[in-house]
């Protein structure tokens, strides 16, 4: 999609681009399907739910008066009997990392028309995000079982607990709605929802068409970013 | 459900003219450029439940939400008479006891704020008059769109709920400042606040639906020829308070989320350590002062997302009504944007007696006094249009006077309490009280008073009646002057804001007749609001009707190929734009208005403006 001209406009590169999209009638976004559009200001929004969340995080961090957990203690993960810190988030990581890569992959096989491959590789997504989710509970009920909760913890301010299954748990839910969603996008794609002119959808009045794959590329990587923030802030803080 | 898409009015069926930009016999100087995108296919409801309950037709969604948002503030108006009844007579009403008082005071402050006045202007204007303004068939998203509705009625419904359960709704004050908000002692901190957070939460993520929808509808769905600088102001206004809307309710969204932990599993982020009655309460090692510094982030933008639609409606009223074009529109677009942008970045003077640092209120008294350079540019803007024009002096045009000075008073007090060395002493006075109820309640309310009498026709094609519309103005202004007038001076000599009851207090001894006062003028202008309703009911069964496009207005929405506009707005072609909605009285034009949609080729000899 580097080709800036799409369906017939000849856009102007650069700034002076810019301003005559700005300045012209129709659209501001040439070429940008609605739905697009819609998703990256929707982003946009829950980027700034994002921050909210982190900023609160560093300001509680901040003003607590009791000593913050060490988190590679906490998080440490015992493999062939020795404790190796962060094991199990570097994992986790990796699996959310290579998903956006399968994700990427799909929407170029989708914009071929590529249905098969396509199709595939959103479920190799879905199945990449499961397992991230799945990893995700096993932590969560290790340091549970450890004794740490939202409202207290053995190994410091009471407020650590409380951030980081309130954060991790937002960002989770995020990506079990990414799931969801991924594996209704993988039955559609290979039902060929999207062929032939597409066909319409439950939540739509539009035709369906590959740029929904996209669509949803982006809430996939937005929610693989917003993990990137949080493994800094939690894990390497 | 194929035959539900089916194309009744042939929507589709643009002719090669259309799509070509330019037929044989059109002049060049009429090009506008083709059509970018295919027509929007409409979902067409058949039966009773499509087409009037869960529609997905913007405009019978905009009066949905326009009637919810009337109903809540309706019952914060009767809040308000109850606090005037104990305020001005104490003891008269035996069962408004002080919890009772401090319920009353919250529910009234997020009632109008929220759930009033945000869902008025953006889900009931902005639905109805976004896809109308800017030549779209409906909004991008009708299906997300009837959800936003749907979610919003639910979020009032939970609000609602919270008057009748154990304990009743919450007490803690509109800003729901923490710890005292969730703890016992404050009145309804069991299930009332807890109603509240969940109510607040719903009704963010019904308000993101709907403004995704109304920010992808004016950036990527205008007709053709519709520039960014051909929106009316009122889709500027609007658009606008929709992106600080989608920035800011983040927040509240998260302080709400956080608050609700703290108050159902217990833990601790807004709650520091905790004595009462000698014992250590669970709670410990929270920031009280960082619900404060997320709460504002949201409540600062928030009074510009009232107060921005406020202005764009107003400057097409004041436009319309004195048929001149309004002053200066490229400032006023810059001025309602740069507003909002400076919008986020004065949040802290809300909290100069949280004991901040001193150089930190230093810097939000500045941006806070920045703000009035260009919400002073808007209010010259708005009097120079109306200089020399030919004014007429109906009941729209009153509103929007009575708007604008009343703008200027709020305004004006709003830079006494920007300082911080005078907002201390007035801080948690009357002199707030009447600050905020003059610059985002009496005003903003003006103009949607203003706005109902003037687009009234277009949504049911019946003219409300005059002599009650002038009625309504008079005693409204003068009704609300009675009442916060007095109450800036009650603020100068020191009553504090949120009392129940003052007592001998050597404060009240001068002021006693004044605050009675003040409570029979509310009563006066909360009972003069329903001349409005009963001349609305009036004029639906008996009214004039409207001829089309009564005010001879140039905007979209009057010339749409029925009155009031059918599923669709447009008929079967949609409108093309050639030139501003401003153009009123322009020399050698043969009337006094040129519709957006009139072609440059038949007013060649005019001296229009170039838009």
């Amino acid at each position: 999609m580097s080709d800036p001209k799409i369906d017939g406009f000849e856009l102007k590169p650069g700034f002076r681009g810019m301003a005559s999209d700005t300045g012209s009638d129709q659209t501001m976004f040439k070429g940008v399907h609605w739905g697009k559009a819609m998703m990256w200001i929707f982003l946009l929004s829950d980027t700034f739910v994002f921050s909210c969340f982190l900023i609160a995080y560093m300001k509680g961090r901040g003003s607590t008066p009791v000593e913050w957990p060490n988190p590679s203690e906490v998080f440490a993960l015992e493999a062939f009997g020795v404790p190796v810190p962060l094991l199990l988030i570097a994992l986790m990581t990796f699996v959310l990392i290579t998903s956006s890569g399968t994700m990427a992959l799909a929407v170029k096989y989708g914009y071929e028309k590529n249905r098969k491959m396509c199709g595939w590789l959103v479920l190799a997504t879905a199945i990449g995000g499961l397992t991230f989710v799945g990893m995700q509970a096993y932590e969560w009920s290790k340091l549970i079982h450890e004794g740490v909760r939202p409202w207290e913890n053995p190994f410091g301010a009471a407020q650590f607990g409380s951030f980081f299954f309130m954060i991790t748990g937002f960002h989770g839910t995020h990506v079990s709605i990414g799931v969801i969603f991924l594996f209704i996008y993988a039955y559609k794609v290979f039902a060929g929802h999207y062929e032939n002119g597409g066909k319409r959808g439950w939540f739509t009045t539009m035709k369906g068409d590959y740029v929904e794959i996209e669509i949803l590329g982006l809430y996939w990587h937005f929610v693989d970013l917003v993990w990137v923030f949080i493994f800094a802030f939690f894990y390497l803080w | 459900m194929s035959d539900e898409y089916e194309n009744k009015s042939g929507y589709q069926a643009q002719s090669s003219e259309a799509l070509t930009g330019s037929a044989g016999s059109t002049p060049d100087m009429d090009y506008v450029r083709p059509a970018e995108l295919p027509e929007q296919d409409l979902y067409h409801g058949h039966t009773f439940l499509t087409k009037w309950v869960f529609c997905q037709d913007a405009k019978v969604i905009g009066v949905q939400y326009f009637l919810t948002a009337v109903f809540t503030g309706i019952v914060g108006l009767i809040l308000s008479w109850l606090m005037r009844l104990q305020l001005g007579f104490p003891g008269l009403a035996g069962f408004i006891t002080a919890e009772h008082y401090y319920q009353f005071v919250t529910m009234h402050g997020m009632i109008m704020v929220v759930y009033f006045l945000t869902a008025l202007f953006l889900g009931g204007f902005g639905n109805y008059l976004i896809p109308l303004m800017v030549g779209a068939r409906d909004m991008v998203f009708p299906y997300v769109n009837m959800l936003s509705f749907w979610m919003f009625f639910v979020a009032v419904a939970v609000l609602m709920a919270s008057f009748f359960v154990p304990g009743g709704p919450t007490g803690a004050g509109w800003t729901l400042y923490p710890p005292q908000t969730i703890l016992e002692g404050t009145p309804g901190s069991g299930m009332g606040i807890l109603l509240m957070l969940v109510s607040l939460a719903l009704f963010v993520i019904g308000f993101t639906m709907g403004g995704l929808n109304y920010m992808i509808t004016v950036l990527q769905a205008r007709t053709r020829g519709m520039t960014l600088m051909r929106m009316p102001l009122t889709v500027w206004g609007i658009f606008t308070a929709t992106v600080l809307a989608m920035l800011a309710f983040p927040a509240l969204l998260v302080s709400a989320i956080m608050m609700t932990l703290d108050k159902v599993i217990g833990t601790s982020f807004f709650m520091p350590t905790i004595l009462k009655a000698g014992e250590v309460l669970e709670y410990g090692g929270g920031s009280p002062i960082l619900f404060q510094h997320l709460f504002w982030f949201f409540g600062h933008p928030e009074v510009y997302i009232v107060a921005l639609p406020a202005f764009g409606i107003v400057s097409d009223l004041i436009s319309v009504h004195a048929r001149k074009n309004i002053f200066g529109y490229r400032m006023m677009v810059w001025a309602i944007v740069g507003i909002g942008a400076l919008s986020f970045f004065v949040w802290a003077h809300h909290m100069y007696v949280s004991g901040m640092n001193p150089w930190f209120g230093f810097f939000f008294a500045t941006t806070t006094l920045i703000i009035a350079v260009p919400t002073a540019m808007k209010v010259y803007n708005w009097i120079l249009t109306l200089w020399r024009g030919n004014i007429r002096i109906n009941t729209v045009m009153l509103w929007c006077l009575g708007f604008i000075v009343t703008f200027v008073n709020g305004g004006i007090t709003g830079i006494f309490l920007g300082n911080v060395s005078v907002d201390v002493p007035l801080s948690d006075t009357y002199f707030v009280v009447a600050h905020f109820h003059m610059v985002m309640g009496i005003a903003p309310v003006m103009v949607i008073m203003g706005a109902v009498y003037h687009w009234f026709p277009l949504i049911t094609g019946r003219l409300l009646n005059e002599t009650l519309g002038k009625w309504h103005f008079w005693a409204t202004f003068l009704g609300a002057y009675s009442i916060y007038f007095p109450m800036h001076y009650l603020g100068f000599i020191g009553v504090p804001r949120r009392y129940y009851e003052m007592y001998d207090s050597p404060y009240m001894t001068s002021a006693v007749g004044m605050n009675e006062f003040i409570s029979l003028a509310a009563f006066l202008v909360g009972a003069a609001q329903f001349i409005l309703i009963f001349n609305i009911i009036k004029t639906l069964k008996t009214g004039k009707p409207s001829p089309k496009n009564p005010w001879k207005a140039n905007s979209l929405e009057w010339h749409t190929s029925t009155q009031p506009p059918e599923h669709g707005n447009f008929g079967e072609r949609l409108p093309v734009v050639h030139r501003w909605p401003y153009d009123f009285s322009v020399p050698g034009a043969k009337d006094d208005f040129i519709p957006q949609t009139t072609p440059p080729s038949e007013v060649a000899h005019t001296k229009v403006e170039k838009t």
